[in-house]
């Protein structure tokens, strides 16, 4: 029967195919470094999240965290594109959050924290993934610390990427220099939209609808 | 550089403005009748254009509401035709059924008749007459008593015999009428069985009698339409705006109908299509969707065609009987597998909705509830839905042909009122033009009052010399009349 579906689709709209992918492309980064590791079951409700609201046959998402040297498929905690029927992607959904949820119980802080790296990574993913609509989600307090010898401080192409910052703590010395807070955020966003993107924090995670357009 | 020229005193505005003034109104003087002319030929140029372009706009709704006027007589001879063709039909199917029964009803009758007729002969025997020889015993009987014994048993004898005798004859007379009775009696139900085949036979010809009421009142209303009066052209319109509003309502509900559907299955689609891919910027599970359902009304289209219910398709009515049985039976079956396909996918909506209901209760940490025991209520819900939503939107062929019949009409109405406003404006701009030409002069006359004024004073003077040297002459001819 879905063969003769397809068929009867072939015959009627054979030429009239689209090209433009409407596939969403999500790539979560978790920050696993210091302190920010306790934050680890709001991301955990975020991948839920997105698993059953947002996420639709044929989407794409993959989650890593944020280590010392993220720039690696190693960091890549759990990542797939789920298929297009809807039971089978329902089963993959699943296992997905099963990779997550034995990640988090196992889960343990970096020395440093290479926020770039991960968006390389992110950035050479979903490119390979195709996906119409890219998203880069950073959870972290957005404070970078490059292991010495690597090197960070060079452009990164967010051409057709939208990256959300979610759940930008505030450090102590945020406290006393608030400034610090918002020079920080003004350096990511400096860097996202130096790279063709588009920039948003979103530190409600009860107002999640606007994750994703 | 505006202020400058209207300065040319810079020290003294008003004496500047004056000045300005004064030479504006001498040239406006100066060119007032060319000016008139040519505010008067443009005002008529732009006015007489309105109106010859009103006028073949009118033109153009004439011809529209003749055109209108043909098409709506033609539906409405055709419609006509189809209901006399109809009575015709039947009356010819009573004839044929009830006079092909003539000959057997009337044989019937017939039979009965005579049955009843031999009854009644039966019926009207005479009963037997008492023996020849009883008067002659009756007048020995009544012999006075002699008193001799030999006599008086004699007649004692006769008296007996007599008596039983006429027993005898009264017992067969009973007899006799109550066989006639039970011969009447059994009369009765040939009496029954005829009446009821006169009250058929009533029944019949009453229903040929009202048939062919209505196919008089049709024919009237065919005769007026084939002359074209007025009345059948309203009457024709009237039942086509009506007919519009109602097949246009039908049409909503069907919609709505096709929405329901499309929703009951573009959902499980996308588990035999794919949710993925698209089609242009649709999704192609709902694309799918879309076409089934679209497919389902055509085919109910062609079954409504076949079925010769509608006629929007005129090769198919005139079809090959056995063709035609044919395609309504190819019909009916793609129809009925598209139903139970959709049934089956109603079934799988059901399925793939509780999964997600599932996974999402997983995924938000809840304990997932064991499902209700009547649950099942929704999912038979929904099959039977699925089975029967394809054959109801089959039947919206027929108000698709009355809309689309119909709407022929209204879209004339309709043009016609357009037509018939944008001549109107026409003539509206032409006239404001006119009017606007002549208070224009109106207006330049005024601004050059002054001008005007003093012309007008200087015309006067002028006639009123003319006139005191005119009195002058009349006087001097006068007086010479008179020195002469």
């Amino acid at each position: 029967m879905k063969r003769l579906a397809q068929i009867l689709i072939l015959l009627i709209f054979a030429g009239c195919a689209d090209t433009t992918s409407h596939t969403k492309g999500v790539y979560m980064l978790m920050d696993t470094s210091g302190t920010y590791t306790q934050e680890i079951d709001k991301a955990k409700a975020i991948i839920n999240y997105l698993l059953a609201a947002t996420l639709q046959p044929g989407d794409t998402l993959a989650v890593a965290r944020v280590d010392s040297a993220s720039f690696s498929e190693k960091d890549i905690i759990a990542k797939g594109t789920f298929d297009t029927r809807p039971s089978a992607a329902n089963e993959q959904k699943r296992k997905f959050r099963q990779k997550v949820d034995e990640f988090t119980k196992s889960v343990k802080g970096s020395a440093y924290t290479d926020i770039s790296g991960g968006m390389l990574q992110a950035v050479e993913y979903l490119n390979e993934a195709g996906s119409g609509k890219k998203t880069i989600l950073i959870f972290s307090d957005l404070k970078e610390e490059i292991k010495k010898g690597h090197v960070r401080d060079f452009p990164i192409q967010l051409s057709g990427y939208r990256v959300v910052a979610l759940n930008v703590t505030k450090l102590r010395t945020d406290q006393a220099d608030p400034r610090e807070y918002l020079d920080r955020l003004a350096y990511w966003e400096r860097k996202v939209t130096d790279g063709g993107g588009t920039w948003k924090v979103v530190n409600d995670l009860e107002r999640l609808e606007s994750l994703i357009d | 550089m505006l202020p400058n020229i209207l300065t040319l005193w810079s020290e003294q505005p008003v004496l500047s403005l004056f000045v300005l003034l004064f030479i504006a109104m001498a040239v406006l003087y100066a060119a007032r009748k060319p000016a008139h002319e040519f505010i008067h030929a443009l005002s008529r140029t732009i006015h007489n254009a309105m109106r010859i372009a009103s006028r073949s706009v009118m033109y153009a709704e004439k011809r529209l509401a003749a055109r209108n006027k043909e098409v709506l007589l033609a539906a409405g001879e055709e419609a006509v035709q189809r209901i006399i063709e109809r009575e015709f039909y039947r009356i010819n199917s009573v004839v044929a059924r009830d006079l092909s029964g003539y000959p057997t009803l009337q044989h019937k009758l017939k039979d009965h008749i005579t049955r009843i007729d031999e009854d009644y002969t039966e019926s009207t025997e005479v009963p037997p007459s008492p023996p020849a020889w009883l008067p002659a015993i009756e007048a020995v009987a009544k012999i006075p008593p002699t008193g001799d014994t030999m006599v008086a048993k004699i007649l004692e004898q006769i008296n007996k015999s007599l008596n039983e005798q006429h027993k005898i004859a009264i017992d067969e007379y009973r007899k006799a009428y109550s066989k006639r009775h039970s011969i009447l009696k059994k009369m009765m139900p040939f009496w029954r069985k005829m009446s009821n085949i006169l009250d058929v036979v009533d029944k019949t010809m009453a229903g040929l009698l009202e048939r062919s009421k209505v196919i008089d009142s049709k024919m009237e209303q065919y005769e007026e339409i084939r002359k074209g009066t007025d009345k059948a052209v309203r009457m024709l319109s009237s039942s086509s705006l009506t007919q519009f509003c109602i097949a246009g309502f039908v049409l909503l509900i069907a919609i709505g109908g096709a929405v329901i559907n499309f929703n009951l299955i573009a959902l499980p689609m996308s588990e035999m299509v794919g949710g993925g891919s698209y089609i242009g910027p649709f999704k192609t599970s709902n694309v799918a969707a879309m076409v089934i359902i679209m497919v389902e009304a055509t085919m109910g289209l062609f079954l409504m065609e076949s079925l010769r219910i509608t006629k929007l398709f005129p090769i198919i009515g005139s079809m090959e009987d056995k063709m035609r049985t044919r395609m309504i039976w190819v019909t009916f079956s793609i129809l009925f597998i598209l139903a139970a396909i959709e049934s089956s996918l109603a079934y799988m909506r059901d399925m793939i909705a509780a999964d997600v209901q599932a996974l999402r209760q997983t995924l938000a940490d809840v304990e997932v509830t064991a499902g209700r025991t009547d649950n099942w209520i929704p999912t038979v819900g929904q099959m039977v839905m699925g089975f029967i939503l394809p054959f109801a939107l089959a039947f919206v062929a027929i108000p698709l042909e009355s809309f689309v019949h119909a709407s022929r009409t209204v879209m004339g109405i309709v043009a016609i009122g357009l037509v018939r406003g944008i001549a109107f404006l026409l003539r509206l701009i032409g006239n404001i033009s006119r009017y606007t030409g002549e208070t224009l002069i109106r207006i330049y006359d005024l601004f050059i009052f002054a001008p005007l004024w003093i012309e007008r004073l200087i015309h006067t003077g002028k006639g009123d010399k003319v006139e005191k040297s005119f009195s002058k002459t009349k006087e001097g001819i006068n007086s010479a009349k008179g020195g002469m």
